[in-house]
């Protein structure tokens, strides 16, 4: 088995004169459960179908476990796909519906009876095995879905959206199971979503994309803390946006004005003088400080207005007006030395964070 | 509570307005039913169990004789004959109309509705008068053989019309698009999903067809069947037309009886033959249908 189990060398993809697909290079190892990101109409199902050779890409070369694909049918792949819609076949039971890939297979009978019921154990499907699809719930039908998909042992299996026709609290659950099967057959999963939580929360990797390109490919953790451009800093959670323009810089430290304050902060990404760019920060690291709090006012602190309080069980979001007429958003959490966390709509507050948790991001 | 009342007092108003729009619509079409379909049935049905009559057509004479006479073996053998020309009108109709119906559905959206108006076309015309057209392409110097003649490909003038061949082809013709439309009405609703699902799971294209598309549109191969075997038994001046007076079928028998030999009860008791056998047949695929249904609801329960 090679670490390099698919291989994008290349690829780009048109539809008519639309050009679903830039020219991208993607990577994806053995077993690893990567997620492509993106809003409808990035690419994203795309490079799922190019994957699965139900599309055929217009350049480049598609590698599965080290063999050039590109030409292959979709039947020849050894990969399986978990569609939006589920695709399940409506006049064939539950149990004809897993057995289907492998009787393709031509696999032996009672191999094919035991590895049905195996998989249906797996998904806890076996007491509905003998029910037609519109016999079941949503969330019954996906698990059929899944489980007809790697009954078939796949080198990968293809996710398209899989959890989107499902309500919140199933998704969670199926969110739980997913991830757990994942690490239970130690395949290869590719998942597509427009969801940035499930992306974050389940995968090992995540490719951001937009508009039929890759923005970012990096773990969870580096996609939300180290964007690599605004575009992935805007789309994955909330971020609140200084646009601006860098007045002095050096190879350690650049100098930049946001509500008309200057600030200095190190420099990451070698940006130069005069450089139009954005200093973004979370909600979740900004710090609001009532007037009672601040003893004198320090630099760093921008003076605001509290417009907006949304009580959110755990956390508490405030909408600020700052002086410039900006709103930004901040997120205080309950903690035992911030218990009181009753703001009042038009108290007058000061914002700041702890410098180096901004990202710079050029424009 | 008395809002609630009046409330409810006023639906129940409502229903009941409706629920006499409804008895009106209802006994409209019961009553075009029964006056326009059953009492011609219920005339012939009578007719066929009295006597036939030279000089005032029929007697009331009840008798049996029309169908113990339907036995004879000339008769069989046109209802065999009968039968089989149907049962090969509808082969060639499904062999030719599914790819038809299939290619139609799988089109894009602005080729299929030029594509659906050429299967409709012919119904613009007579279809005795679409026959006399097949005549002047067929016929031995019709414009078939004289294109054939002229680029080399046959030398004598292919003796089409008044055969067997002329009268299966005037039916495939005349009722290819009772097939065609139904099945595309059944292709188009498939899931496109379901083939590529098929596909990725390893499916070849013979094998989604046998597993996946036929059976799923199997009620749309039924609908057709019916639709062209039923009117195909019954066919009676394309094969006047097109098979000269060599192919007597059921449907010119019918015609002889009533309009020739003027021996309408005979005629009666062959149509009543036919249409118990059509009954019959839509019966056998309803209680199919039906059976499955109930199969499934003892499997939700």
């Amino acid at each position: 088995m090679y670490t390099n189990i698919v291989e994008l060398k290349g690829v780009s993809k048109c539809f008519g004169d639309y050009k679903a697909l830039e020219t991208i290079d993607l990577t994806i190892q053995n077993g690893e459960f990567i997620t492509l990101l993106g809003p409808s109409g990035c690419g994203k199902t795309t490079i799922l179908r190019l994957i699965s050779g139900l599309e055929k890409p217009d350049t480049g070369h598609i590698f599965i476990n080290g063999q050039d694909v590109t030409d292959w049918p979709p039947e020849h792949r050894h990969l399986n796909m978990v569609f939006q819609s589920y695709a399940l076949f409506p006049h064939m039971t539950v149990f004809e519906n897993i057995a289907f890939g492998l009787r393709c297979r031509k696999i032996a009978k009672n191999e094919i009876v035991e590895r049905v019921e195996e998989i249906l154990r797996i998904v806890k499907l076996t007491k509905l095995a003998q029910r037609k699809p519109d016999q079941l719930s949503g969330g019954q039908q996906q698990r059929v879905a899944i489980a007809r998909a790697v009954v078939n042992r796949p080198l990968v299996l293809l996710l398209d959206e899989p959890l989107s026709a499902l309500d919140y609290n199933l998704r969670k659950d199926m969110q739980v199971e997913l991830k757990q099967l994942q690490r239970k057959l130690g395949v290869t999963f590719v998942f597509v979503t427009h969801d940035q939580e499930e992306a974050l929360s389940m995968s090992d990797r995540v490719a951001v994309m937009n508009e039929g390109h890759i923005e970012q490919l990096g773990t969870p953790r580096d996609v939300y803390e180290e964007p690599a451009n605004l575009y992935v800093a805007e789309f994955i959670g909330e971020t609140n946006v200084f646009e601006t323009k860098v007045i002095r810089s050096d190879k350690q430290t650049v100098e930049v004005k946001v509500e008309d304050k200057r600030f200095t902060f190190k420099n990451k990404r070698g940006l130069k003088t005069r450089q139009e760019v954005c200093v973004t920060v979370r909600p979740e690291d900004l710090a609001v400080w009532r007037q009672e709090e601040v003893g004198e006012v320090s630099d760093d602190m921008l003076p605001g207005k509290v417009e907006q309080v949304i009580y959110k069980g755990s956390i508490v979001e405030l909408v600020v007006r700052l002086e410039s007429n900006k709103r930004i958003y901040a997120t205080e959490f309950f903690n035992e030395d911030d218990e009181k966390l009753d703001y009042q709509i038009g108290e007058r507050v000061w914002v700041n964070w702890i410098p180096g948790w901004e990202v710079i991001l050029p424009v | 509570m008395g809002e609630l009342d009046s409330g409810v007092g006023g639906y129940f108003a409502g229903m009941k307005n409706n629920s006499s729009f409804k008895k009106i619509c209802v006994t409209v079409v019961w009553s075009w039913l029964f006056i326009f379909a059953m009492v011609p049935v219920l005339l012939t049905l009578i007719t066929s169990f009295l006597t036939a009559d030279s000089s005032s057509l029929v007697v009331f004479k009840p008798t049996l004789q029309n169908y113990t006479q339907l036995f004879n073996s000339a008769y069989l053998k046109i209802l065999l004959q009968s039968l089989y020309l149907a049962t090969s009108c509808t082969l060639l109709c499904l062999i030719i109309g599914y790819p038809f119906a299939f290619t139609i559905a799988r089109s894009k959206s602005r080729h299929r509705a030029l594509l659906l108006l050429l299967v409709m076309i012919p119904f613009w015309t007579s279809s005795l008068i679409r026959t006399y057209a097949i005549m002047a392409l067929i016929k031995a110097k019709g414009i078939l053989n004289t294109v054939l003649l002229a680029i080399g490909l046959i030398h004598h003038p292919l003796p089409i019309l008044y055969s067997y061949s002329a009268v299966l082809l005037g039916c495939v013709y005349d009722l290819l698009p009772f097939m065609i439309l139904p099945l595309y009405g059944n292709i188009e609703k498939l899931n496109p999903d379901l083939l590529e699902a098929a596909q990725d799971l390893g499916a070849g294209k013979i094998r989604t067809m046998v597993k996946v598309v036929f059976p799923l549109t199997m009620p749309g191969i039924i609908a057709g069947t019916l639709l062209v075997f039923l009117p195909a038994m019954t066919m009676f001046y394309i094969p006047v037309l097109l098979g000269g007076a060599k192919n007597l079928l059921l449907g010119n028998l019918i015609e002889n009886q009533f309009l020739s030999a003027n021996n309408w009860p005979m005629g009666a008791a062959i149509s009543m033959l036919i249409t118990v056998f059509m009954g019959a047949m839509i019966l056998l695929y309803w209680r199919n249908a039906q059976s499955k249904d109930k199969q499934n609801l003892q499997e939700l329960v």
